[in-house]
């Protein structure tokens, strides 16, 4: 089985609202001091999928496919320490200024390429955009059936079976392969990657990519294939300012607040 | 705002009734249509739902495509998508409006990739600036929003709950109820839903509740939710969770609050225990007002909070139960 991972390099999203800021001009993250550069969770946790399925199945061949900058190697390393087979990094001045649909394209182009995949996982939504089209997308693109957001993917005779969140339950969808998965936090834990893997990944050749490459046309990417425009990008006002309440014990403090919020008449 | 806005709100039901979200939508379009003299088309797919159309035109669709068949029914991607896609080619919408719910995020971008319309999900402001659509949307986790615009004639939105007011009902309105026959082919439905469980204990009340309770890694473990169970029945309010109580296993994953859970906008939101993560502030910032407990003076909560208390829960709760149980015996 031949299993595609994409994953996609974000700004740290556990970065404290109070550091965090935005170049309004610019309309691009501020790369503050100490704000690290990491894989998306989501995206993590579709590789622990992958591996599962291989430890489950014994064997299976894991892609790891990355849209991004140079700096996107870091973060595939570790994929592959973690013990994926090989790794394509999209990287072109082309691609700048997309949105969804060109990195659906773009990804989709480079999933046909590799050629012979049964599986795609991604994530559920990338951890800086927090929009969760680029899955659907490539399914869409590639003609292939998806599940979205999966617990737990196991395959029992040549089919996909799929446990996926609903909010309020879940339920088992079975889809036949080629198909795409998109993973949630449910999944659980991530493993850790050994010291050696990581010694040897830090080796291992990534294999880099141009829209060219993937016979794209300047068309299809970046800026002039995007369906839509970033207009702004704000930090949110906020104006709420706390009333921090005082009292000698939890008794007094619990009084305080329950007459406050009937004051209010909250309660 | 000048051309006549023509919108198309997909309606999600449940228990044969439009959810809630739906009518914020129709809210919305409503408004648009008023202002420009344009219309709102809503459709609604599934078995029968002869009473969720009518509801629909009540609230405020002149027009309800209503696809009945047993095929549609219960809702799968496969299964919607060559419906809803014929529904909106024939109507033209410059705006396809989906609910930002488990199934709608997973309708919304395919629906958008067959339309090849652009797409913006979990929208929590819209207006038509100089005749076109421009959607704000949070992003990194809640620390920024984003606002776009489209290049496509049709823009497919996903609308988070709980952000616009809700059409009324008006029982004397009328809008036109059209059957359309579903034009599905079966053999396009690729997956198959071997089996589903509903966590009916899990919040079915959560997102409906005027006071929410909910806890954080504060409450320490599952007894911490016993007492907050306790707290939220003094106060006549449903329990919600941060998505590290959930991930433990301290409480059911239905009861999570937060972007990758569910939106409430309780009159009082009461979080104990909770740091006040952006990914969690995005399930809860509508709310009336924020009241938080925690040990932490520093913790980011107490920036979103009218209230707060600096104190250990385990302390505080017992003695916000006896004191409600006090002023109701
Ligand atoms: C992509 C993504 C999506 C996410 N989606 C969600 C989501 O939908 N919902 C969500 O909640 N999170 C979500 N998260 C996680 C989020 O970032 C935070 O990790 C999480 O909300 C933290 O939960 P918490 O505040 O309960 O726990 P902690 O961070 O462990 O905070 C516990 C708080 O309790 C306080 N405390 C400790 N002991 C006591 C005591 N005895 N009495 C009172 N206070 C005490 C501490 O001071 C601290 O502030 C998401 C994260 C990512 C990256
Ligand atoms: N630039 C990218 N490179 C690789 N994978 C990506 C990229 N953008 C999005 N994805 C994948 O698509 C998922 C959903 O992303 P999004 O639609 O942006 O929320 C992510 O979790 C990734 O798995």
């Amino acid at each position: 089985m031949k299993i595609v991972v994409c994953v996609k390099e974000i700004p740290d999203p556990d970065i404290a609202a109070s550091v965090f800021q935005v170049d309004e001009a610019a309309r691009a993250v501020v790369p503050v001091p100490g704000l690290r550069s990491v894989a998306s969770p989501f995206d993590e946790q579709a590789i622990e999928v992958a591996l599962r399925l291989r430890d489950q199945l014994g064997s299976a061949a894991i892609s790891l496919v990355t849209l991004g900058d140079e700096t996107a190697k870091a973060i595939v390393k570790n994929g592959l320490a973690l013990g994926a087979d090989d790794a394509y990094l999209l990287v072109d001045e082309a691609f700048d200024g997309g949105d969804a649909t060109t990195t659906a394209r773009a990804l989709a182009a480079a999933i046909r390429k590799i050629g012979g995949v049964d599986l795609v996982l991604t994530g559920r939504q990338a951890a800086d955009d927090d929009a969760g089209i680029v899955g659907c997308g490539i399914a869409e693109i590639l003609g292939v059936p998806a599940v979205t957001f999966a617990m737990d993917v196991a395959v029992d005779g040549g089919a996909l079976v799929v446990e996926r969140s609903l909010g309020d339950g879940s339920e088992t969808v079975e889809a036949p392969l080629p198909a795409l998965v998109t993973v949630s936090h449910e999944v659980g834990k991530v493993r850790p990657a050994s010291l050696r893997e990581t010694m040897k990944a830090a080796r291992q050749p990534l294999t880099v990519g141009t829209a060219a490459d993937l016979e794209l046309t300047a068309g299809d990417v970046g800026a002039a294939g995007a369906r839509r425009t970033l207009e702004r990008l704000a930090v949110p006002k906020n104006d709420v300012r706390c009333e921090f309440l005082a009292g000698e014990s939890p008794e007094a403090l619990a009084a305080t607040l329950i007459e406050r919020l009937s004051a209010a008449r909250i309660l | 705002m000048s051309n006549p806005v023509r919108a198309l709100v997909v309606a999600e039901t449940s228990d044969g009734q439009p959810i809630p979200l739906v009518w914020e939508m129709l809210g919305l379009a409503r408004r648009w249509a008023d202002e420009t003299g344009g219309a709102v088309h809503a459709c609604v797919l599934g078995d029968g739902l002869d009473a969720a159309a009518v509801a629909l035109a009540a609230r405020g669709a002149d027009r309800v495509h209503r696809i009945a068949s047993p095929s549609l029914s219960p809702y799968q991607a496969d299964a919607w998508l060559p419906d809803v896609c014929a529904v909106a080619r024939a109507v033209g919408p410059a705006a396809v409006m989906i609910g930002h719910t488990p199934q709608g995020a997973d309708l919304a971008p395919r629906i958008a990739f067959r339309l090849d319309a652009g797409i913006a999900t979990a929208c929590n402001r819209a207006s038509w600036t100089a005749g076109r659509l421009e959607v704000t949307r949070p992003c990194y986790g809640g620390k920024a929003e984003e606002t776009v615009s489209f290049r496509t004639a049709t823009a497919v939105v996903t609308v988070k709950a709980k952000c616009f007011a809700p059409a009324p009902a008006q029982a004397a309105r009328h809008g036109d109820v059209v059957a359309v026959p579903t034009v599905l082919d079966a053999a396009s439905v690729r997956t198959r839903v071997r089996g589903s469980r509903r966590d009916a204990s899990a919040g079915a009340n959560l997102e409906s509740a005027n006071i929410v309770v909910a806890g954080g890694g504060g409450m320490k473990g599952p007894d911490g939710f016993g007492m907050l169970e306790r707290l939220a029945v003094a106060l006549g309010g449903a329990v919600g969770a941060s998505r590290v109580a959930c991930d433990l296993g301290w409480c059911p994953p239905g009861r999570q609050v937060g972007l990758s859970g569910k939106t409430v906008a309780p009159e009082l939101y009461l979080a104990v225990g909770i740091s006040g993560a952006g990914q969690h502030m995005a399930g809860c910032v509508n709310s009336k007002t924020i009241v938080a407990i925690n040990t932490d003076a520093a913790a980011p909560i107490f920036r979103y909070a009218r209230y707060g208390v600096v104190a250990d829960c385990h302390a505080l709760v017992p003695a916000l139960i006896e004191v409600l149980e006090s002023k109701a015996r």
